[in-house]
């Protein structure tokens, strides 16, 4: 009669190379509904971050508001983190990305927090291309305040109580390509296979990395008539193609080049491998991106995968030019130069 | 893989590790559960029902359900459970209105049992109920059999003895005390409907050839009879140096005892290395705490007598090789013998089956060991009516074997006498049900404790080693026995999963603390176990596989670590998820089977 996670793990747990088991990237309980699809993501950002073999201390989750803002709770309980403002999740993250950039960005929002009261945000984190994994827990509704139609819930999409949303649904991933973002994925909760490799190679990604994540709400929006319920999702899946997440391969044999599977460099030099599944779409293409998403719209279809990657991207540090070195170990005489030197760069100037 | 039949009560069975080991498969996590509720006496009444003897076998049970049990595979130490068994036994209230009494029914069947003993008292037990008239024989005055002559009372009190064997006698069982049956034949001439031989296994070995056995004959005892014999209080001292001969519990019987009756500089000389000893760990572990050496590799070469008298042993000191197959060879060392000072000599190097009495004409028939022939499953000899039962019937083992032959041959009695063959053998009980109370509440209690195993406390050896028959173990208080109880893991109430309900949300492979559950693709056993979140290396533990579900993946749980705190059902949207209370019971002689 109690809701603990007992302490015991298995004998055999493997072992990554920081030597960590996954119970070291775990967090505490969930508090969320069971079969929340919230918490699959989580799971699947733990086993990421094992796989990677991330130091839990270099990372910093960031959250804003709803059910999807709770979970940083529920993964890597020794990493920072903030849980902000409903849908300021952004700017914070913008503040503590330019004081230290050595960490690694894992911002974890919802469809409320980013669709309507943050969109503003979402929409400048992007043109900034600030270095941040963004993952957006999509489940159409809003679930902390009894499943309320969202602004990513789709024309026509039914209820729990029985109504049909009238409005347009916004296409967060349509979006953020549209605005520039250079890494831009799509998945589901349900399919750990194909999300795992995309949050890894999000994390590898120097730029901001929108990773749109269809996550049903199991107590309000996993009815009949629901655009965004497991079986809904599941009938209508359509991957761009499979995804492998290949770390640190210094050698590519040719013979992967070529139609059907596409070989990304990341910028920390691991790779992406992406069988595709549909001729006419490249990753690299932005225009067939769109069009990609555009037709599956058309088809009633959601598109998953890895949809758009510019691996040339240009990150907000890069933009700006700022330091290297995280602010907190910036010392006086870096930060308060001789007199000579304002001479100098006011010299510079004339 | 083929989805898991759970429909067959083994699959179940065979999760709970401690009731599958069990000889009687008694239902060990449902009366550890009484025991945390401080119902004593129900607890004692589930261990009774099964294995008749609870209070003993509290005390001096093999534990083959420790080795077994789950916790033993997640932390060093296993569950105490037969410590906790006694907890049971010593705290129960009065058990009398549950314990039947002389049957008031009678069916015109009369059975002799020979032998009193665990297996012959368990046939009578399961009879006597059913309006059978029992003849019971045996040349001591006492029931109880190799329970009394040969485990001291230091570790089982006559009182507690006395108490249950008294519990079958009372059943209106007729007793014949201090009555050798010398003679199979005459006894079957006697007209009993059937004849159940539970005699045990009653011939120490000795080393007849070994040089200077017969010159120190007065000083050189048999283990087994020389601890009868201080049972029956007809040995009452020992010379101060001792020398036990063999690495068994009755070698650590011997010795034990031996340092009660005079024994000063008591050593226990073993052939084997002290690790590959047959003893139980516990019990060499008190030997040792006892002031008692364990000289092992030593082998015996001589008896040393001088004028008539024996003054000690000669041993050749030897090493274990090993040859490809892990077989055994002890292999002299080649240095000198090593001579060792005693004053008298314990030879407990084993026992043997013997039936001087049993006539080879009846239709009995012998194997080359002197051993009568008996089917396993149920225990009839080769003569229809005669049933064999404990050691007397497929070698020496332990009393928890003992009783569970002694259910089975007691079904075989039924249904012989009911002219029922043999083997239409009841089907075991079993029973399935949800303990969901409601949200985060189960019926059973799943907050697993961190709690290592608690130690049982000892009296004092000064106090022990004056009086042979001052009990050691104390036996643990309620508090520690509460909090040792708490430490079972409850693998009874078992993990059952229906695939229509599922959604493959993965919530439950997601929580699960030590990574049991996975979704994957089917694929033949071995593929399977090596794709699993945690690769199920533990090919003794079965996997629970699912039918095909909506995705076209499976789920497949590895049964090993799982530690049954029913998160998975807690996590389930769906119900998919249930933690149902199974419970197995071996079905005994009586109604069902007839």
């Amino acid at each position: 009669m109690t809701y603990l996670r007992p302490k015991f793990a298995h004998p055999n747990l493997p072992k990554n190379k920081l030597g960590f088991t996954r119970k070291e990237y775990e967090g505490s309980l969930s508090t969320l509904c069971a079969g929340c699809g919230h918490d699959s993501i989580s799971a699947a950002i733990v086993e990421a971050c094992w796989e990677m073999n991330i130091e839990p201390h270099k990372v910093a989750k960031m959250s804003g508001i709803g059910c999807s803002s709770k979970t940083p709770a529920y993964f890597l309980s020794n990493s920072h983190g903030f849980n902000s403002v409903h849908g300021r999740m952004p700017s914070v993250a913008t503040g503590a990305n330019m004081a230290n950039r050595e960490l690694v960005y894992l911002g974890v929002s919802g469809d409320g927090d980013s669709a309507s009261i943050g969109m503003g945000q979402f929409v400048h984190v992007i043109r900034r291309n600030l270095n941040m994994v963004y993952i957006v827990m999509n489940n159409g509704c809003y679930g902390l305040t009894k499943g309320q139609d969202s602004a990513t819930a789709d024309v026509g999409s039914k209820s729990k109580s029985g109504s049909i949303n009238q409005f347009e649904g916004i296409d967060l991933c349509g979006l953020a390509i549209e605005l520039g973002a250079t890494f831009v994925a799509q998945s589901f909760s349900g399919d750990k296979s194909q999300l795992i490799p995309i949050i890894q190679a999000a994390i590898s990604h120097p730029g901001f990395a929108l990773i749109n994540v269809l996550s049903p709400c199991v107590t309000f929006n996993n009815n009949v008539g629901s655009t965004k319920s497991y079986d809904y999702v599941r009938q209508h899946i359509e991957a761009t193609s499979t995804v492998d997440f290949v770390p640190f391969m210094n050698e590519i044999k040719t013979d992967y080049q070529n139609d059907e599977v596409k070989m990304v460099e990341m910028h920390d030099g691991s790779w992406l491998r992406l069988h595709k599944l549909s001729q006419s779409w490249n990753p690299d293409d932005k225009l067939s991106a769109i069009n990609a998403l555009q037709n599956s719209h058309l088809n009633q279809e959601i598109l998953t995968g890895i949809l758009y990657i510019d691996n040339k991207s240009l990150e907000t540090h890069a933009l700006l030019g700022t330091t290297e070195i995280p602010l907190n170990k910036l010392d006086e005489s870096t930060l308060c130069p001789k007199d000579g030197f304002l001479e100098e760069l006011n010299s510079s100037f004339r | 893989m083929e989805p898991t039949n759970v429909k067959d009560p083994e699959y179940y069975h065979k999760v709970v590790d401690c009731q599958y080991a069990c000889p009687a498969h008694t239902p060990v996590p449902e009366y550890i559960r009484l025991i945390a509720a401080g119902k004593y006496t129900e607890a004692y009444m589930v261990n009774w029902e099964s294995n008749v003897f609870p209070g003993i076998l509290g005390r001096t049970c093999d534990r083959p359900c420790e080795p077994a049990c789950r916790r033993g595979r997640l932390e060093e130490e296993p569950v105490a459970i037969c410590r906790l068994k006694r907890v049971a036994a010593d705290n129960k209230g009065d058990i009398s209105a549950f314990i039947p009494g002389p049957s008031s029914i009678s069916n015109g069947k009369k059975i002799a049992l020979i032998g009193a003993g665990p297996s012959a008292l368990t046939v009578a037990r399961d009879l006597a109920p059913l309006g059978y008239e029992i003849h019971l024989f045996d040349d001591q005055d006492k029931g109880g059999g190799m329970m009394r002559s040969q485990i001291p009372s230091f570790r089982l009190p006559a009182e507690v003895l006395d108490g249950e064997v008294s519990q079958i006698l009372n059943m209106g069982i007729h007793t014949h005390f201090k009555t050798y049956v010398s003679s199979l034949k005459e006894l079957l001439n006697k007209k009993y409907d059937a004849v159940f031989i539970g005699t045990g296994a009653p011939k120490g070995r000795d080393l007849p050839d070994l040089e200077g056995r017969k010159i120190g004959d007065k000083n050189i005892h048999i283990g087994i009879e020389w601890l009868a014999s201080v049972a029956f209080e007809h040995t009452d001292s020992i010379g101060e140096k001792v020398i036990v001969l063999g690495g068994g519990n009755t070698a650590m019987d011997c010795c034990r005892t031996s340092r009660r009756l005079g024994g000063k500089s008591v050593k226990v000389v073993v052939r084997s290395p002290f690790a590959e000893m047959k003893a139980s760990p516990w019990e060499k572990e008190d030997a040792v705490h006892e002031d008692i050496p364990i000289i092992d590799n030593h082998v015996p070469l001589s008896f040393v007598t001088e004028n008539g008298k024996l003054v000690g042993m000669n041993f050749d000191k030897v090493h274990p090789v090993y040859d490809s197959e892990g077989k055994r060879k002890l292999v002299s060392t080649g240095e000198s013998p090593v001579f060792i000072e005693a004053d008298d000599v314990l030879i407990a190097i084993g026992q043997e089956n013997s039936f001087p009495w049993i006539e080879r004409d009846l239709g009995i028939e012998f194997d080359k060991w002197e051993m009568p022939v008996v089917d396993k499953d149920t225990f009839v000899s080769q003569l229809p009516n005669v049933f064999f039962g404990g050691d007397s019937a497929l070698g020496p083992k332990n009393v928890i074997t003992a009783v569970a032959q002694g259910h089975q041959a007691a079904i075989s009695i039924d249904l012989f006498c009911n002219g029922k063959a043999l083997t239409e053998r009841p089907a075991p009980f079993t029973n399935l049900f949800s303990t969901k109370m409601g949200i985060h509440e189960w019926s059973y209690n799943n907050d697993i404790s961190n709690d290592l195993r608690f130690i049982v406390p000892q009296a004092s050896k000064e106090e022990t080693l004056k009086d042979r028959k001052k009990e050691v173990e104390l036996g643990f208080n309620l508090p520690t026995g509460f909090k040792e109880a708490q430490r079972c893991l409850n693998c009874d109430v078992q993990t059952v999963f229906t695939e229509s309900k599922c959604i493959e949300c993965d919530a439950c492979m997601d929580i699960c603390p030590t990574n049991c559950i996975t979704f994957t693709a089917n694929g033949e056993e071995q593929d399977l176990r090596s794709r699993l979140m945690v690769p199920a290396l533990n090919t003794t533990q079965d996997l629970l596989v699912s039918s095909k579900l909506a995705t076209g993946r499976v789920m497949v749980k590895d049964e090993d670590v799982c530690l049954h705190c029913g998160l998975c059902a807690e996590r389930c949207p769906t119900s998919a998820w249930d933690m149902q209370q199974f419970l197995y019971k071996v079905t005994k002689a009586g109604n069902s089977c007839h």
